[in-house]
């Protein structure tokens, strides 16, 4: 059915969908409306057979979802920013104990300084952490990423973390297709769980685990990340052929067939990349894109066969590691390592704590890559006025102060500077 | 000849005192009144060859809790454990000693994967199966106890177990917030001015737990095991959130004889030091009585991690001061009140 309704809300339609039994939510640092729109659900009686329990912190909300999911409950939650850092723990551990949770990520920065505002500092926290990680890069993609997660996660039983952009996605409204719960109903079984606490048959789950097999069970774990590599693209096949459309599989392409350049990027960034495409194109500029869906597993053979041969790779991505660059930058170049002819590739941080990323922006950046090849990361938009001001004042002052509040105020001077011309 | 068993029914008002204790033996009272531990029947949902140490009291105060649960249930039991002694010497990769669906997840989050538990079996509609979450004082009182007010607060369906053995023992015997004024730890040497833990520090977890006013709160001891079995039994058949705090006497942290578990555990009680009690909807209902109280220097001195208030003539200032912490125990649960008359 088509509505006109905002992203968390249709997240929210989507996973009632997936007939959840156990919801846990922590409201804030921050939440989304998915839980609240999910609350309302329970209490009008629409999602049936399902407790809503308000907690106490995302700690305790995915530790809730733990115990609900290892006693065979479908279970689902929802979080962002330093909410999943709260619950780092339980991410592993959820994880590790292979208990098939579903969470979205409404992608947000991580403080200090405190920020609200969108980017992937949260979920490339927790890249390593064990969770596939599936990308949205509209609403309608969350819709339907979140019910095929549901049917990853139970088929590997594993978790699966649906990262959707903070703001730009959770709170736009747009138009979404809700699909049907038949439809749903068919493609997504109810849950049979591998292992679950039941009385009638006691077994001990989170056993202490030593030297001589705590390799082994993390091998198992990297191993049902490969699988996934051939489950995701089946998935999104059966979800097309049921629902009428594409979400991709692992990743998906725009004019990338003759392109020399490839812009590599995820989430909801790749709309804007393609109105610059679009427009390039226009000016003969050979150039296209590749939209990473699923980031963990990283779909390091069917990229590399994609990139190779290409002349330049530009990576444009929302998150960077402080002393090191862009992880999926870092990870592109994983993909590439000991192929032969390999493309350059350039990492732009863009869009870091809600910074608008510009088609005009895009433009300068992606000619730059041809024109003025540059190593390791570029900042897109960055400030170099007030960082050449701020590196002086702290070479020359010892006590030079709090950064975040030393920039802000040098901002507010040059805008006052400005108006005063 | 009388049968004892007859005997001990017509005489149900009369308490049986053995060595000054309050501990009925089982061969005094009618085989509906004996203790689960004392049953050819019992779950051993705990069950041997696990690797406490030799005198350990939370491995005791384990198996107590979980067969009297086990019998209350008719088996229908989930038990969630958090990180810690418990967990691990249970536990060593592939044996497990839990004859009972069991799950580990971390440290700090026993009760509110409790809480998933409980509501996962209220939604499949499974209304039989009760859920128990245990840990020590460390995952309790410490890392633990934002999920276990939570849990609280919520009234969730879970009975909570602290085994409070008053430190990280598993870790090399650090302190807890349940580790008494004065206690030698790793982390509260027995040295300088004032060696060992410090006054004014720590808390009352069961008291805290009555201020949340939820159903069902008591205090124990392996030290009683007809009032241990009894508070549980009673427990598992609640609805909503419950606690219940055993003192589990440590061998290992306490620098005590393995053989001095049970003992050191009553002498707690009868010097006024861990007061036993029941409360329900945040009143306290009734606490367990002392005949005679005995002066807590009796109850320290066994232990080493208190071997520094008996040196050079002894710390006659802050046994003092322990003292008077039990004398407020005894007068705060009315403990040398006459009990009232049973039956």
């Amino acid at each position: 059915m088509l509505k006109q309704t905002e992203g968390s809300h249709a997240t929210a339609e989507a996973i009632a969908l997936c007939r959840p039994e156990v919801i846990c939510a922590y409201p804030i640092t921050p939440q989304t409306h998915i839980v609240e729109g999910l609350g309302e659900m329970v209490r009008l009686g629409e999602l049936k057979n399902c407790e809503f329990i308000n907690v106490e912190s995302e700690f305790a909300a995915l530790s809730v979802a733990i115990g609900a999911s290892a006693a065979g409950a479908r279970a689902y939650t929802a979080t962002a920013s330093q909410g999943l850092l709260f619950m780092a723990e339980a991410v592993y551990n959820a994880s590790g104990l292979g208990l098939p949770i579903v969470m979205t990520l409404g992608n947000r920065a991580i403080g200090a300084p405190i920020n609200i505002w969108n980017d992937h500092s949260d979920a490339m926290s927790m890249r390593d952490a064990g969770w596939l990680q599936l990308f949205a890069e509209s609403n309608q993609d969350s819709i339907d990423l979140h019910i095929q997660a549901f049917r990853l996660a139970e088929e590997l039983s594993m978790p699966v973390m649906v990262c959707v952009d903070g703001f730009i996605l959770t709170h736009a409204v747009e138009r979404v297709d809700i699909p049907d719960q038949a439809d749903v109903d068919a493609f997504l079984p109810p849950y049979e769980p591998v292992q679950v606490l039941d009385p009638a048959d006691p077994i001990s789950i989170g056993a202490m685990v030593g030297p001589d097999a705590f390799t082994e069970v993390r091998f198992l774990q990297h191993y049902k990340q490969t699988l996934a590599l051939q489950l995701i693209p089946e998935l999104a096949a059966e979800f097309s052929a049921r629902f009428g459309r594409d979400t991709g599989g692992l990743l998906r392409t725009y004019c990338a067939d003759d392109a020399e350049m490839l812009v590599v990027a995820m989430g909801s960034i790749n709309g804007t990349i393609k109105d610059t495409i679009d427009e390039m194109r226009a000016d003969g500029f050979s150039i296209g894109l590749v939209n990473i869906v699923s980031f963990r597993p990283f779909p390091t053979e069917v990229l590399r066969r994609l990139l190779a041969g290409r002349k330049h790779v530009v990576v444009v991505e929302k998150s960077f590691a402080v002393g090191m660059g862009g992880q999926l930058a870092n990870n592109v170049d994983l993909a590439l390592r000991n192929t032969p002819a390999a493309p350059q590739v350039y990492s732009v941080i863009a869009g870091l704590g809600g910074r608008s990323i510009t088609r005009t922006s895009l433009h300068r950046v992606f000619r730059r890559a041809v024109a003025q090849p540059w190593e390791g990361a570029h900042f897109l938009d960055l400030n170099e006025d007030i960082i050449g001001k701020e590196l002086h004042h702290v070479r020359k002052v010892r006590r030079s102060g709090p950064t975040a509040e030393n920039l802000l105020r040098r901002l507010d001077q040059a805008a006052q500077h400005a108006a005063a011309e | 000849m009388t049968d004892p068993t007859t005997t001990a029914a017509a005489n149900q008002k009369l308490h049986f005192y053995q060595k000054g204790t309050f501990t009925v033996g089982n061969r005094l009272v009618p085989d509906t009144e004996r203790s689960v531990q004392a049953s050819i029947d019992r779950s051993n949902a705990l069950t041997c060859g696990h690797r406490a140490c030799q005198g350990c009291g939370e491995a005791l105060g384990a198996r107590y809790a979980m067969d009297a649960a086990m019998r209350a249930t008719g088996g229908n039991l989930i038990a969630v454990n958090a990180t810690g002694c418990l967990e691990v010497f249970t536990t060593p990769y592939p044996e497990t000693s839990w004859q009972m669906p069991w799950l580990h997840s971390l440290f700090g989050n026993a009760a509110a994967v409790a809480t998933g538990v409980a509501a996962a079996m209220r939604v499949k509609g499974r209304k039989e199966v009760r859920t128990i979450a245990q840990g020590g004082d460390g995952g309790t009182t410490d890392i633990g106890f934002g999920c276990l007010s939570g849990m609280f607060e919520r009234n969730d369906d879970v009975l909570y177990i602290c085994y409070d053995n008053e430190g990280y023992m598993n870790t090399g015997v650090q302190r807890s917030s349940a580790t008494p004024p004065t206690a030698r730890t790793a982390t509260t040497p027995a040295m300088g001015p004032e060696p060992g833990n410090v006054f004014g520090t720590g808390k009352s977890v069961p008291k805290i737990a009555v201020a949340h006013g939820i159903p069902y709160v008591a205090t124990a001891t392996v030290a009683d095991l007809h009032d241990l079995e009894r508070k549980v039994m009673k427990a598992i058949g609640i609805h909503g959130a419950r606690y219940i705090q055993i003192h589990v006497p440590c061998p290992l942290g306490w620098g005590s004889a393995s053989h001095d578990t049970i003992r050191l555990a009553r002498l707690a009680v009868e010097c006024g030091i861990f007061p036993i009690f029941e409360a329900e909807h945040g009143i306290v209902t009734n606490s367990r009585k002392i005949r005679r109280p005995v002066p807590v220097a009796e109850y320290l001195k066994p232990q080493r991690r208190f071997a520094h208030l008996f040196k050079d003539g002894g710390d006659s200032q802050r046994l003092g001061h322990l003292q008077a912490m039990a004398d407020r125990n005894i007068a705060e649960y009315k403990m040398l009140e006459p009990e009232e008359e049973v039956g």
